[in-house]
């Protein structure tokens, strides 16, 4: 039984970093409707740029500020480089932008800082402490405890501020919401920058966890997953449907693995998320916008 | 992606189009002859091998996902999975079935992978757009997964690794880097030949009107079902029959990984830089995939020789692809086949 708990918690955490990763995703999703695959090269670009700038002697909250400027003018550059001349297309085109974008983002970051896998150290300890019964890593405590701040603080950024406001009714009518004068394009450069913000703090908590490395652009293959699960346009969602994910494909690694062989990890988030699409397409907490036939 | 020509109407401009399908069949055996005359004659063992090959065969793949992703609208990550499972299959049924000739098993590959892409197609009825991203992906790290761990698929290999096999057609020995040529060429002529038939045909226009206006397709009574998977079956099977070609005529042995999610991203950027929805914008996609890491290359050891090492030009082609697609999704979403077209056209009329 213990051991259950164990395997549980541990793709729990893992969950939460998945979720981590969707949440960028979500974000840009909901204020432009824009299915961003680059958010993984984001979480790459971001932690590498930290930990260069750390690596050089200066002090990480010296060094955080300038990243967090850094991930501003990029989420600048995109709106104005990108997104700008791809208004009013097919979101399979904006999707494949992405996918180009991504390709240039992995590009420039190993190019400024190297391909090798950087050390990082956060200051907190990786002991297990007891936690009702079972070993709950300290570190993975503290992650879980970041995450959940950062859920709290979007949806009340979206749900309770004017500029929430504002990005909810550019996703809802972009029409409209010129009409009534929002500035579309601070509001896309704005939330692509919160979006790489939270690429950043899911960087740094994975790079502390696992090295930062090229590696880290690959979490967002586990994060589709959970958005599909949790739904595109929910921030809630994507806590839900990280945790699903991360607890599902552990426990069918450690059930189910040894059956067929192992390593189903890769492909079982997939199956999962397959059968949400087939029996309901909007995932867990989304809203029905999904075309069908 | 819509591909309604609005020029096209006027009276002049139609004058040039006729005359340009009168000269077309002209072009197209001239082509074929410098093909099939005279490439060999002045083609080396390194442009065979090292260009032409993964060229022809790149192409092909291309057309494959052309098929489903440009005409039927349905986007696909998964095209690697598909050729692994071409070329795994025709692997195994040359190994053992005795006396299998190798055309006929490249059919078979190419069957299986039809049979495969039916099975992820499925949900294609139920989701679309980039959500058909999940079902693709889906077979792309399955396939991969299956062919590493089922050890019979590669003949106990333990890493997987699959050989080519002596390639006879009909009693000739197509092993050289000429032969292999020959062979690619001769697979990639007819599968062209019938895919532009099948996208000017009323399958392909099925295809584009779910592509366009799937709705609008329902109520002119096409079966949208029905169409959705043969597209999705063809495309496997172009995409099967590519990678056992690229199996066997190019790399000679090959294992799961050589067939990897990059890979399919790669076939993707073909389509989107050589033309959505164009036969011909496979070709060219693919010529640009295969040129620009050899060009780059050989700027950086001409001009900036042992200032810039390998690492670093494997990122600057990463940036430049990247960039390409951007540039061609915002600039010209019909790819390098328009430009091409465009270009002619000033030339001729």
């Amino acid at each position: 039984m213990s051991f259950l708990m164990e395997v549980m918690i541990g793709g729990l955490l893992a969950g939460v970093m998945y979720s981590m990763v969707a949440i960028g995703f979500v974000l840009i999703y909901k204020a432009s409707g824009v299915f961003n695959f680059a958010q993984g090269s984001m979480v790459l670009f971001a932690a590498l740029t930290y930990v260069g700038i750390v690596e050089r002697n200066v002090r990480p909250a010296l060094a955080l500020v300038i990243t967090l400027t850094v991930m501003l003018a990029l989420a600048v550059v995109i709106e104005r480089g990108i997104l700008r001349h791809l208004v009013n297309r097919p979101a399979t085109t904006l999707f494949m932008a992405t996918l180009g974008l991504s390709f240039i983002i992995e590009g420039l970051a190993q190019m400024l800082w190297g391909a090798q896998v950087h050390g990082l150290d956060l200051g907190i300890d990786d002991k297990p402490i007891d936690f009702l019964g079972v070993g709950v890593s300290q570190f993975d405590l503290f992650a879980s405890g970041t995450a959940a701040v950062l859920v709290l603080t979007l949806s009340l950024l979206f749900n309770r501020t004017r500029i929430g406001l504002s990005l909810r009714a550019v996703a809802d009518d972009p029409l409209a919401a010129i009409a009534v004068g929002l500035d579309m394009k601070t509001l896309g450069s704005a939330v692509w920058a919160v979006a790489g913000f939270v690429g950043l703090v899911a960087g740094l908590l994975w790079g502390a966890r696992v090295g930062v490395q090229f590696s880290l652009s690959l979490v967002v293959l586990k994060a589709l997953p959970v958005l599909i699960i949790g739904g595109f346009s929910s921030i809630a969602g994507t806590v839900v449907g990280g945790l699903l994910v991360g607890s599902s494909e552990k426990l069918a690694e450690v059930y189910l693995g040894p059956y067929v062989g192992g390593g189903i990890e890769n492909w079982f988030p997939y199956v999962l998320a397959l059968l949400f699409l087939l029996v309901r397409p909007t995932g867990l907490f989304g809203e029905a916008t999904i075309e069908r036939l | 992606m819509s591909c309604v020509d609005v020029e096209g109407l006027s009276p002049g401009s139609l004058r040039i189009h006729r005359l340009a399908a009168l000269a077309s069949p002209l072009r197209w055996w001239a082509l074929l002859a410098v093909a099939f005359g005279v490439v060999p004659l002045l083609g080396t063992d390194y442009w065979f091998s090292a260009i032409l090959v993964p060229f022809l065969v790149l192409s092909l793949a291309g057309l494959g996902l052309n098929l489903l992703t440009g005409y039927a609208g349905q986007l696909s990550v998964g095209s690697s999975a598909f050729m692994a499972v071409g070329a795994f299959a025709s692997y195994n049924f040359l190994l053992r079935v005795p006396g299998m000739p190798l055309l006929v098993s490249l059919v078979l590959g190419g069957l299986s992978a039809a049979l495969l892409g039916v099975l992820f197609g499925l949900p294609s009825l139920r989701i679309k757009g980039f959500y058909l991203v999940v079902s693709t992906l889906a077979a792309q790290f399955f396939v991969q997964w299956a062919l590493t761990r089922i050890s019979w698929l590669s003949n106990d290999n333990s890493s997987g690794v699959i050989s080519a096999p002596r390639l006879f057609v009909m009693g000739i020995d197509l092993s050289s880097p000429a032969g292999r040529y020959f062979l690619s060429l001769g697979v990639v002529v007819i599968l062209t030949v019938l895919a532009r038939n099948l996208v000017n045909s009323a399958t392909g226009r099925s295809w584009m009107a779910v592509r366009d206006m799937d709705t609008a397709a329902a109520v002119m009574g096409i079966r949208i079902l029905r169409s959705k998977l043969l597209a999705f079956a063809i495309s496997s099977f172009y995409c099967g029959v590519a990678g056992a070609l690229w199996a066997f005529a190019y790399l000679g042995t090959v294992e799961p990984h050589g067939f990897d999610l990059d890979r399919s991203f790669q076939i993707l950027f073909i389509i989107i830089i050589g033309g959505l929805g164009s036969v011909a914008g496979s070709f060219f996609g693919a010529a640009f995939i295969v040129l620009l890491p050899i060009l780059l290359d050989n700027v950086a050891t001409t001009f900036f020789a042992g200032v810039v090492d390998p690492g670093h030009l494997q990122n600057a082609q990463k940036i430049l692809f990247g960039s390409s697609i951007i540039l061609f999704l915002v600039k010209e979403p019909e790819g390098l086949a328009r430009l091409f077209r465009d270009f002619r056209q000033r030339v001729v009329g």
